[in-house]
């Protein structure tokens, strides 16, 4: 069964980590310096994550990079025992994560008990080296 | 053969022989083996055949010898729609759908390799298919109040009609309670390991023909509706619940939800004329999300639904008659989710055997699910209407 005591933890190791292209290189070179970026459009202010090309809404092509303030709550999540592939430590925590800034990403939970996750918890971002030069930003609960 | 304007229909089926490894196969030997087979089962030949759509479908075209030849290009219940359009609108006579896979998967220590995305921005995460899909599970459990005990009712009677299928991977491995289910390992929360579908190797094809071609002692059956939803690529993106898009209809939850309502408003069908509901089952809770998706019960009620025993081969609502993914067969991307459509043709040609629904003359097939961002959709009918 499950081990509600066990504290999630980060990684620690290669995970796989496909080669950043050109719309994804600058979000990725921010986490490595503690920053989380996400797409603001210029034209009409939306804010869209993951990255594309153009803004989601209004197709400009308009759109830059702001940085989050790395706070926001638990949309849904789950604790996965096992892992995709071997190189994953169970269990960890895999979430959808709800922005103050109004956009969603995938993350992991960190530094919370098992039975501590849930809907609706208040998270902020903590960047962890996974492995060499792989910095993720992880999430873990608002103290 | 009918008065009612359709040129097309399911002419044969084939399932290979299914397992969890298939010792001395490999994906081609399958394929062959299916398109002879559902050749067979139409009365015709590959002489005949003058249309393919498969995962190989250039090669086949060229190592079978069939051009010139039409070519579908989706996947799933979509090529059976696709190819009765392409008949219906006079681009071939007689299509053959295939899918196999063999020896893909044989390190075991991850899980297999179609489960796993590789998007960036998602495989950092240790995301795949049951975690996906266990993000959508917890939102509707969060919401409505969806319960541990429904998830597991789902999965003992899928698993439980595959027990009773001589020709599942798993025949004769039940019965299951659903207390069974909950004392399986824990796979990703809420999902333990007998929620999940399996994974196995074997083959299938489907001949869809012009009804001219056909027999009707074959007992042809008829495509009455189809329906598409998409909602991105599968595993790139959050799956979550409340996605839109900008005409504000349903969100991703719901998935299947315009797909069904067009199906339904084509073939002039209510809800309740649908015999068996052969509905696609990655996962438990995916049962439970398409009967709401699809207007078979309200919003939210889908799992006092399934506990009332509506689910059940002797049921209201008999889903997943051969066992699924989870018992019957699971190979590959693409075998299992046509292998919804071959358990509607078993079902609505009355040869399902032990776990027949009576008199069933409509059946509901589906692929996909709200964790992968699509949801597709096929109304079989045993008479063209």
């Amino acid at each position: 069964m499950t081990d509600d005591g066990l504290q999630l933890t980060a990684q620690h190791a290669a995970v796989p980590h496909a080669t950043p292209g050109p719309l994804t290189a600058p979000f990725w070179q921010a986490c490595a310096e503690q920053t989380l970026l996400f797409q603001r459009c210029a034209t009409c202010s939306a804010a869209d994550f993951p990255p594309a090309e153009h803004c989601r809404q209004c197709l400009s092509f308009d759109v830059g990079w702001e940085a989050s303030v790395g706070r926001g709550v638990v949309y849904s999540w789950t604790v996965v025992y096992r892992a995709a592939t071997p190189v994953f430590e169970t269990p960890y925590a895999p979430v959808i994560v709800t922005l103050d800034e109004g956009y969603q990403m995938l993350t992991n939970i960190i530094g919370a008990n098992i039975d501590e996750v849930r809907v609706g918890l208040p998270v902020q971002v903590d960047f962890r080296e996974v492995s060499d030069d792989l910095w993720l930003p992880y999430f873990r609960p608002v103290p | 053969m009918p008065a009612t304007g359709r040129k097309a229909a399911i002419a044969g089926v084939y399932n290979t022989k299914q397992g969890r490894s298939l010792e001395g196969e490999t994906t081609r030997r399958l394929v062959v083996e299916a398109v002879l087979g559902a050749l067979d089962d139409a009365g015709l030949t590959l002489d005949d055949v003058d249309g393919i759509t498969s995962e190989q479908t250039a090669s086949l075209s060229y190592d079978l010898r069939l051009g010139p030849a039409w070519q579908g290009s989706t996947f799933g219940v979509g090529m059976i729609t696709e190819a009765v359009a392409a008949i219906e609108n006079g681009l071939a006579e007689v299509v053959v759908l295939v899918a196999a896979q063999a020896q893909e998967y044989r390190d075991h220590a991850a899980t297999a390799p179609w489960t796993r995305p590789e998007n960036e921005l998602v495989a950092p995460w240790g995301m795949f298919t049951a975690a996906e899909f266990a993000l959508i599970a917890r939102r509707h459990m969060e919401v409505y109040g969806t319960t541990r005990e429904q998830l597991s009712i789902v999965a003992a009677t899928i698993r439980n009609n595959g027990s009773a299928n001589p020709e599942a991977v798993y025949a004769g491995r039940g019965p299951f309670t659903p207390g069974d289910i909950t004392a399986s390992r824990m796979i990703a929360d809420p999902f333990h390991l007998l929620d999940c579908a399996t994974t196995s190797e074997g083959g299938c094809a489907l001949v869809v023909a012009n009804v001219d071609r056909i027999d009707a002692a074959r007992k042809p059956v008829f495509v009455l509706g189809s329906g598409a939803d998409f909602n991105g690529p599968s595993y790139q993106h959050p799956p979550a619940w409340d996605l839109t898009g900008r005409r504000g209809l349903d969100p991703n939850g719901l998935v299947g939800r315009h797909a069904a309502d067009k199906a339904f408003a084509h073939a002039r069908l209510n809800r309740d004329d649908v015999d068996v509901l052969e509905l696609y089952d990655p996962f438990s809770f995916e049962i439970i999300r398409q009967l709401e998706a699809f207007r078979f019960c309200p919003d939210g009620e889908g799992g006092p639904f399934v506990e009332d025993g509506h689910i059940a081969v002797t049921g209201s609502h008999p889903v997943t008659t051969d066992g699924g993914t989870m018992s019957f067969s699971h190979a590959g991307t693409n075998p299992q989710m046509m292998q919804r459509a071959i358990r509607g043709v078993q079902q609505l040609r009355g040869q399902a055997g032990a776990l027949q629904v009576p008199n069933a003359g409509v059946a509901l097939c589906s692929n996909g699910g709200a964790g992968a961002l699509f949801t597709t959709v096929l109304l079989l009918g045993a008479e063209p209407r």
